[in-house]
């Protein structure tokens, strides 16, 4: 029964004379923990909104939960979740009204919702901060909500991008515990980080240079491929054939 | 269906939490018709005049008399030269000056002719204007006066009537431009930050991943400002009624419908600026500068637009506000009907729907 979470078969966008995804081939297994490296304007994050329904692919095929990203996008977008790099809960709402809106439009009901919301504010233990505006938290709390908002609708696939930008190393581990929980409870999880220790946390990881997947397979691996003793050498490695880059 | 009310109600969240927004939605426009109404009046009271009598006699006494009397004059103190007029005007003390001549008596009597000088401030050409025919009315009511025994071969009588207000309520013009000026800053001001800050703040997008149709995202955005916007309608009628004593004489049903229409067509408006913008502060700048000079300007209700050059004129035809008031104006004050502003209904339409079928494009076009 173990169906691919996400096929990706020369996926490829572009804008004008500029191709930001260059013909991306991979594939994610249900419950698998994917990391998307890759350095800023490698094309993540325009890869990701393609699979997130939120922009056609120029060319290419890619099934998401088995779903066809050129025609089926409502469907796919009722099977996953997704977390931005800017934090995205409404700041002058509670936490328990963010929690019922975006249950809410996912269209979870009331029953469900006060379900949720409790046993949210419990694992998170907020309890005390559930009336609170969500302005009013430290942001390292404010992340693990949001992910915790993301998949309240327990979505087959989650896609994360860059979730633990600016958070402390120990709240950074504390949501990674997180992603495990929910990769525990059979979410697929998809994510984009710059952390190389956070790429080790993940089953396989993909890096992306220049709009192409340049290398795909589990940590241990490659390191072994590449003979670095780090992530970050891989990485490293990989990155500095980039010809384009923001900077 | 529920989807919706989830999202109007976090909607009406923002408003009511943010105080900013408040204000604009309920003070502005409280503000603005008690400054119109009271504070700011185009009519002339008490402007300070100077007569310099050069004939002290019983005529000039019973004409300056007549001048102190009128609630438009203040007599500042007879000054006696004409260089010390001279300096009062320089200094802007005066507003406006009536010189009697020495042989002005005289000349009465004995030629059945006599002038008067009045020299008015003309930096302000309205006032100098208004303020020269309250005095050239004075003099020839006293004319009348002086010649009430003598039969004039041929009089014209004119009769006035001042049609629609008849007590000349400054506040009558101005209510229709306020309504419409308020309604332009709340629809296309509140509506676009709204939708630009769910851009910047970064919720839009998840938003846009959800399974709600980004369509609905739109409507459920601009159903609670509507909603508010025809409250702030509704209060401002009622200040402008039974505050400044505003009537409405048409059928307020249909004065509500054409409200409704602007208001549909500004909140268009305000979905047009964010779908072009990704930045409050722009899209706050484009709808404040760029949709209220122009409402200000091109509506009518300051500057009549009749008197303004032909290329302003037409400019003045794609300001919504400027329609709209012209129904106001004719629905609400002469209590008129459809038949008579079908003509702009049609324009507003038409209006509406082509800022709502661009705004939805362009909507559509930056997902894709």
């Amino acid at each position: 029964m173990e169906e691919k979470a996400i096929i990706c078969k020369d996926l490829t966008k572009q804008f004008g004379d500029f191709v930001a995804v260059n013909k991306i081939s991979f594939e994610v297994d249900s419950g698998e923990i994917f990391g998307f490296l890759g350095a800023n304007g490698a094309g993540k994050t325009t890869a990701m909104r393609m699979l997130c329904g939120l922009s056609f692919p120029s060319s290419g095929e890619a099934t998401v939960a088995g779903f066809n990203v050129f025609n089926q996008q409502e469907k796919i977008k009722r099977n996953i979740g997704y977390m931005s790099q800017k934090f995205s809960l409404y700041e002058n709402l509670s936490i328990l009204e963010n929690i019922e809106f975006f249950g809410g439009i996912y269209g979870l009901s009331d029953r469900q919702l006060k379900e949720k919301g409790e046993e949210l504010v419990n694992t998170l233990r907020l309890q005390k901060e559930a009336k609170k505006m969500v302005g009013e938290l430290p942001l390292g709390w404010k992340q693990k909500l949001a992910f915790s908002v993301a998949i309240i609708h327990k979505p087959k696939i989650v896609f994360l991008d860059e979730p633990t930008g600016g958070v402390d190393p120990i709240t950074r581990r504390q949501f990674w515990d997180l992603i495990y929980k929910a990769a525990d409870d059979g979410i697929t999880v998809f994510v984009t980080t710059h952390y190389m220790d956070e790429a080790e946390y993940c089953n396989r990881i993909s890096i992306m240079v220049d709009g192409r997947i340049d290398a795909l397979d589990t940590p241990t691996n490659l390191k072994k491929q590449f003979s670095a003793e780090t992530m970050n050498d891989v990485f490293y490695e990989l990155a500095r054939g980039a010809k384009r880059s923001d900077n | 269906m529920k989807q919706f009310l989830v999202f109007v109600r976090k909607e009406f969240y923002h408003v009511f939490r943010d105080k900013r927004t408040l204000l604009i939605l309920f003070g502005l426009p409280i503000m603005q018709i008690l400054l119109f109404g009271f504070a700011l009046t185009s009519e002339i009271k008490n402007a300070k005049i100077v007569v310099v009598d050069y004939s002290k006699d019983a005529s000039t006494q019973k004409i300056i008399t007549k001048i102190a009397a009128s609630s438009y004059f203040t007599i500042e103190h007879n000054i006696l030269s004409y260089d010390d007029m001279d300096k009062a005007f320089k200094q802007g003390k005066i507003k406006c000056a009536i010189v009697f001549p020495s042989s002005f008596n005289e000349d009465l009597k004995h030629t059945n002719k006599a002038s008067i000088q009045i020299i008015a401030d003309a930096s302000d050409p309205n006032t100098a204007r208004t303020l020269t025919n309250y005095l050239i009315s004075i003099i020839s009511n006293y004319q009348a006066e002086i010649n009430a025994n003598v039969q004039v071969p041929y009089q014209i009588q004119p009769e006035l009537r001042m049609l629609y207000n008849p007590e000349l309520n400054g506040s009558m013009n101005f209510i229709p431009g306020v309504i419409a000026l308020v309604l332009m800053i709340i629809c296309t001001t509140l509506t676009s930050v709204s939708i630009v800050k769910e851009k910047e703040l970064g919720t839009m997008e998840i938003l846009l991943v959800s399974p709600f149709k980004p369509l609905y995202v739109i409507l459920s955005k601009v159903i609670p400002f509507l909603a508010l916007s025809f409250i702030d309608l509704i209060v401002i009628l009622l200040l402008s009624n039974y505050v400044l004593g505003v009537p409405i004489r048409g059928n307020i049903f249909l004065l509500l419908m054409e409200s409704t229409l602007f208001i549909i067509t500004c909140l268009s408006l305000g979905l047009l600026i964010s779908t072009v913008t990704n930045s409050q502060q722009t899209a706050m700048l484009i709808s404040m500068m760029g949709m209220m000079l122009p409402t200000i300007l091109f509506t009518g209700f300051l500057f009549p637009l009749e008197n303004m050059p032909l290329p302003l004129q037409i400019i003045s035809n794609v300001v919504p506000s400027r329609w709209y008031y012209y129904v106001v104006k004719a629905v609400m004050l002469k209590g008129l009907g459809l038949q008579a502003v079908w003509k702009q209904t049609l324009i507003l339409l038409g209006m509406c729907f082509f800022l709502l079928t661009v705004s939805f494009r362009n909507f559509k076009i930056r997902l894709a």
